[in-house]
């Protein structure tokens, strides 16, 4: 089995007096994609957003290709090689779609901007995505369909070398058609041999492309399994109780009775 | 012959096509672009021989001049979806501190006689003057979060208030006159006065800034999505400092200008700088909800309002009736704006 690319160990996150992580462990692999499920407001996007370098993390330990790292912000998570397509995007509606792919890491010499250089590889990154609903890469994003901004969200990402993706629900607001090729796409970036995190609600898009699936559970991380070791119906226990037969937290005494 | 302009290579590495936020912010552009010429050509159908005299466009440029400079910085910061409305009492300040260390160098208290070193010194003073309550804005509006309305109507008051104190309320009425002559009434190639000029170098050098570089590149997205810039790892906070501390240094530019034309500090002139020039921007089709505008609009939309108060003399109507223009143009095109984002959100 290879060796983790990235891992958390122990992370406690609180906002103010709510305790949101709880003691969080996950291993994300390269090659694999590695499903995050749990209910609303389990704590998924925080976990997203803690080895995103949004939220800092009270305790425990972010581990990156080996070596205990400390991400104070979104530029850190970036030269590591760890990006992120966040739940609600996150995009510039004024912008166009190369002025977004690149914002905050725009080429070009000292302040200048090389729009030419930057509009050939959003063309050629949105090509290799083998995307061809957009028309033009110049095309403004507030103009975008729902699906069109996700797969501008998710182009921004791998546009970049990056070792890990972080994908938070890439799918919730896509057609049929769309989430097919957001699935191959995630698909494709783990034979890459990046280390992919999918958070998703859909229990078959899961089961479809994941490798590993953790389940978090009111902020505690309570199963982290191989996919083809669990089944439907136990990932929904988990979910919805934190707990199927053996697998997941222990049984509380009052179960035994 | 409107053939492909894109595919040719240009000078420059960027590529002619402009990305879709420029053309639409020059479709606004184009439009009162448009509504400008009407106007000149209004006033110069009912009166021919007075429009266009010589005399009449550089007395329109020069008092404009000041007033651009101010808005060019306007223009930024409103990109942010921030606003500014403390530039007219830091261009007075600005003058002010100016004027008071050009006499205080000079024999006598008097720098009418002064030379251009003391002058550089006063040039310096302006800036750093300007560039201090931009700072100061900047900071508020950043780092303390407390909105930049709030911010900048209380440095309105409070830079006026310093200036007032530091000379104890009157006018400061000695300005070196190698200063007047020049940069103040000067001008340059027999007609173009050199206060039109170094205007215009000014807005050539916020366009650029504003287009071709990352700094304004931040600024369209910052005042797009503040969260999504900071995700990106955009310094947003700095970034935002930034931009006061630019509108800043430019009203104390603006407060040089003006003691150098008016060989006095005008304290009492400027209390409305602020509402023209954010008229200006906003009428030349930058968006008061942020990410959107331009230079070249904010050029035009400045124009405007003075191209109004010209036209109302040449043609003789009593300018009062030029303020109430102004408004019915600016309602109009803040509700354009307001109409095709409604029109964008509803799609
Ligand atoms: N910035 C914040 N400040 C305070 N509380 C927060 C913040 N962000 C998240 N929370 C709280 O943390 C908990 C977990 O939220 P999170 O967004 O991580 O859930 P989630 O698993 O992503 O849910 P969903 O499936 O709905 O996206 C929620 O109770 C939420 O209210
Ligand atoms: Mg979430």
């Amino acid at each position: 089995m290879t060796e983790p690319i990235l891992e958390l160990r122990g992370v406690n996150k609180s906002f103010g007096p709510v305790h949101v992580l709880h003691d969080v462990d996950l291993v994300v692999r390269p090659g694999e994609v590695t499903a995050l499920v749990g209910d609303n407001g389990a704590g998924k996007s925080t976990v997203v957003k803690s080895i995103a370098g949004i939220h800092q993390i009270d305790s425990g330990e972010v581990v990156f290709d080996g070596e205990p790292v400390h991400i104070p912000g979104p530029r850190e998570a970036a030269t590591l090689g760890i990006e992120v397509v966040y739940q609600d995007l996150a995009l510039c509606d004024n912008l166009d779609i190369v002025q977004n792919m690149f914002l905050g890491r725009e080429r070009g010499k000292g302040g200048f901007l090389d729009e030419a250089d930057m509009e050939r590889a959003a063309r050629e990154t949105l090509a290799s995505l083998s995307v061809r609903t957009v028309k033009s890469v110049r095309t403004q994003v507030s103009s975008l369909s729902g699906g069109q901004r996700q797969t501008v969200a998710i182009a921004k990402a791998v546009l970049w070398n990056s070792k890990v993706v972080l994908l938070d629900e890439p799918t919730a607001a896509l057609g049929v058609a769309q989430t097919r090729q957001v699935l191959d796409l995630v698909r494709r970036l783990a034979d890459q041999g990046l280390g992919v995190v999918l958070i998703s609600h859909n229990m078959n898009d899961v089961f479809e492309v994941a490798d590993t699936i953790a389940t978090l559970y009111l902020g505690r991380m309570v199963a982290q399994l191989p996919t083809r070791d669990l089944t439907n119906t136990q990932v929904v226990e988990l979910i919805t109780a934190g707990r199927s037969g053996d697998i997941g937290l222990a049984k509380p005494e009052v179960a035994t009775v | 012959m409107t053939s492909t302009v894109a595919e040719k290579p240009t000078e420059d590495d960027t590529p002619r096509r402009r990305p879709l936020r420029l053309r639409l912010a020059s479709a606004n552009t184009l439009w009162i672009s448009l509504v400008l010429l009407a106007l000149i050509a209004v006033f110069a159908a009912i009166n021919p021989g007075a429009v266009l005299t010589l005399f009449n466009l550089q007395t329109t440029l020069i008092e404009t001049s000041v007033l651009l400079v101010l808005a060019v910085g306007m223009t930024f910061v409103i990109i942010t979806s921030g606003i500014d409305l403390s530039v007219g009492s830091v261009l007075v300040f600005s003058g002010i501190t100016s004027a008071l260390v050009m006499n205080a160098m000079s024999p006598g208290g008097d720098s009418t006689g002064a030379g251009w070193g003391v002058i550089t010194v006063g040039l310096l003073v302006a800036l750093v003057s300007g560039a201090a309550w931009g700072l100061l804005n900047g900071i508020l509006v950043a780092k303390a979060k407390i909105p930049p309305l709030i911010v900048t109507l209380g440095s309105f008051g409070a830079a006026l208030g310093a200036g007032e104190l530091l000379t104890g309320g009157s006018d400061v009425r000695t300005v070196p006159d190698a200063l007047a002559t020049t940069l103040g009434s000067g001008t340059s190639f027999g007609v173009v006065p050199n206060l039109v000029i170094l205007a215009a170098v000014v807005t050539a050098v916020g366009a650029w800034l504003l287009g071709t570089t990352k700094f304004g590149r931040y600024t369209y997205a910052v005042g797009s999505n503040e969260v999504a810039a900071r995700r990106t790892g955009i310094a947003v906070t700095r970034h935002l400092v930034l931009v006061y501390l630019l509108t800043g240094v430019l009203a104390g530019l603006a407060g040089f200008m003006s003691l150098a034309y008016f060989r006095t500090t005008t304290l009492t002139s400027h209390s409305t700088d602020n509402l023209n020039a954010i008229a200006g921007v906003v009428l030349g089709g930058t968006s008061l909800f942020g990410g959107v505008g331009s230079i070249i609009g904010t050029v035009v939309g400045v124009f405007i309002p003075a191209v109004l108060q010209k036209g109302f003399v040449i043609i003789g109507v009593n300018v009062y009736w030029q303020p109430i223009a102004v408004a019915i143009v600016l309602v109009a095109a803040v509700w354009f704006d307001q109409a095709r984002r409604r029109a964008r959100n509803s799609r």
